[in-house]
């Protein structure tokens, strides 16, 4: 029974917390009182629920609790009338507040939310921080772990980003809709960091990172629920599933990186694979191309193949030249390289990565050598490849990338 | 409190930055709007002085606070509603385009 409450109460932790605070925030516009009103009403349902049992909606239920809690408090600061009534309105008993704005075409809080934590006013960390904190409920102590800084530290950055949300009059909504085209790639951006975040983090069995990827995906599907005409929006959800997909078989039992090539294709996800396809087709149709769709279609052709030698390399080149258009970066340019090292061949890759060199643009960055020293690798120039693998394990990062590394320079000597 | 910013040099004729091309519509604009509380333009550095009171002893320097590239060329308190509706003001305000506009809320009591 306590136990059973207990994990009622973690599931509706992550269903309800945004949603709950988004709520109270929209009420009383007071970030720090809705967040410790919530907190409150979490810690209530812990303590009761293994008792009275678990009422029958949740959700319900810890919205009330937490709308009493705010309530109270703010009728103990003497605050202003309206603020109370239209928390007392809130009573409504399924919990689910009406949003009857003037921007009701947008019915949901946390979608409000997520615009005002990603508004360009403020610095790109604090808006991860922000939504992180107010809408998934991870604590500051947690928040410093995914930034690596000190909690100290990261309490200031909140503390100064809530600050400057209520000083700089930022508001709490989604904006009118010729504001939009300027503020998604905002919120997109802050939502794919987020994936990422998750994702990257291949060492280690944190939960936290691991739970990141789940509520991103969770958030971009309330955005493309909300914007169902937003082909990035549409383009980020796909390229997020296509790569979700594929998490089980990227790392194998001693936790070692295994490459897209050597991964056991059984244990991607086939459902995943299937809805990120069936949601970019949905983008594709919309006629607005944008680099969340383009990545998103790479990656589709990646997950559709049945084997590595099925891969449609030439298609991918296709792809990874608009990305170039698109989006311009020395990474992308990198990405291209290789796939024109697999479609055209290993020499015409190499031609690209040798003008990428000289551009010195990607000095520091490992995955520059690494992919030099496969591509020399296939041509048989064992001793440059040699010197490439080496370069690379100067620049790596994480251990699991360094070991990855490690393993190929090994073979690459002992042939 | 927009802080209008750019690059004296810009414009070797000291102007006042009302009659900044564009400027005066913006202001018509903004007064229409109720926006536009008041607004001037600030002679050139060359005519500024800086005080500062240390330990009782009052430093005059000529020139001004910052030896900077942009300097700030005037100001336009405003009132509106949220963030975004002043941005949209600052936004549409000439020197905008080739300065810089600084966005500041005032200290309200």
């Amino acid at each position: 029974m306590t136990s059973d409450a207990e994990s009622v109460v973690a599931s509706a932790f992550r269903e309800e917390w945004g949603q709950i605070v988004a709520t109270l925030i929209r009420i009383t516009g007071d970030w720090d009182l809705s967040e410790e009103s919530t907190q409150d009403a979490f810690a209530s349902a812990l303590e009761r629920w293994p008792v009275d049992g678990i009422p029958r909606r949740p959700g319900a239920w810890l919205t009330s609790v937490a709308r009493n809690r705010a309530h109270d408090r703010l009728r103990r600061d003497a605050v202003g009338a309206a603020k109370l009534r239209e928390l007392a309105l809130l009573a409504r008993a399924d919990g689910a507040a009406e949003n009857e704005d003037a921007d009701g075409a947008f019915p949901d809080d946390r979608l409000r939310l997520i615009f005002t934590c990603c508004h360009p006013a403020l610095p790109l960390e604090a808006r991860v921080a922000l939504t992180l904190r107010s809408l998934l409920g991870l604590t500051t102590a947690e928040i410093a772990r995914v930034f690596l800084v000190s909690e100290a530290t990261m309490s200031q950055r909140l503390v100064r980003a809530k600050r400057k949300i209520r000083n700089a009059g930022i508001p709490f909504r989604v904006p009118p809709p010729h504001l939009l085209p300027e503020r998604i790639p905002a919120v997109l951006g802050v939502l794919y960091l987020l994936f990422t975040e998750g994702y990257a983090a291949t060492s280690g069995t944190d939960l936290v990172r691991r739970s990141l990827c789940s509520e991103a995906i969770r958030l971009t599907r309330v955005l493309a629920a909300l914007m169902p005409d937003e082909p990035e929006v549409l383009g980020l959800l796909a390229l997020m599933l296509l790569h979700d997909a594929r998490h089980a078989a990227r790392v194998d039992d001693a936790g070692d990186l295994v490459t897209l090539e050597e991964q056991d294709r059984t244990r991607w996800n086939a459902a995943e694979i299937a809805e990120g396809v069936g949601v970019l087709d949905r983008a594709l149709r919309l006629g607005r191309l944008g680099g969340y769709q383009l990545q998103a279609a790479i990656a589709a052709c990646h997950c559709t193949a049945v084997d590595p030698a099925d891969t449609d390399w030439a298609q991918i080149c296709a792809l990874y030249e608009q990305l170039v258009r698109l989006t311009p970066s020395p990474v992308v340019e990198l990405n291209r390289a290789v796939a024109v090292g697999m479609a055209e061949g290993p020499e015409a890759g190499l031609a690209l990565i040798e003008k990428l060199e000289a551009s010195d643009a990607l000095a520091n960055y490992h995955l520059l050598p690494a992919a030099r020293a496969d591509l020399l690798r296939r041509l048989d120039r064992l001793e440059e490849a040699a010197a490439a693998y080496r370069q690379a394990l100067d620049l790596a990062t994480t251990d699991a990338e360094r070991r990855y590394l490690a393993r190929r320079l090994a073979e690459t000597v002992g042939t | 409190m927009l802080m209008i910013c750019g690059d004296e040099s810009y414009s070797a004729e000291p102007a006042a930055s009302s009659s900044l091309p564009g400027c005066e519509s913006w202001q018509s604009e903004m007064k229409r709007r109720g926006i536009l509380l008041s607004s001037a333009g600030l002679r050139p550095t060359s005519d500024a002085t800086t005080v500062r009171v240390r330990d009782g002893e009052t430093l005059i320097v000529d020139g001004p606070f910052a030896e900077t590239k942009e300097q700030i060329g005037g100001f336009s308190l405003i009132e509106c509603a949220d963030l975004d509706e002043a941005l949209e003001v600052a936004s549409k305000h000439p020197a905008a385009r080739f300065g810089t506009v600084e966005v500041r809320p005032i200290w309200e009591s």
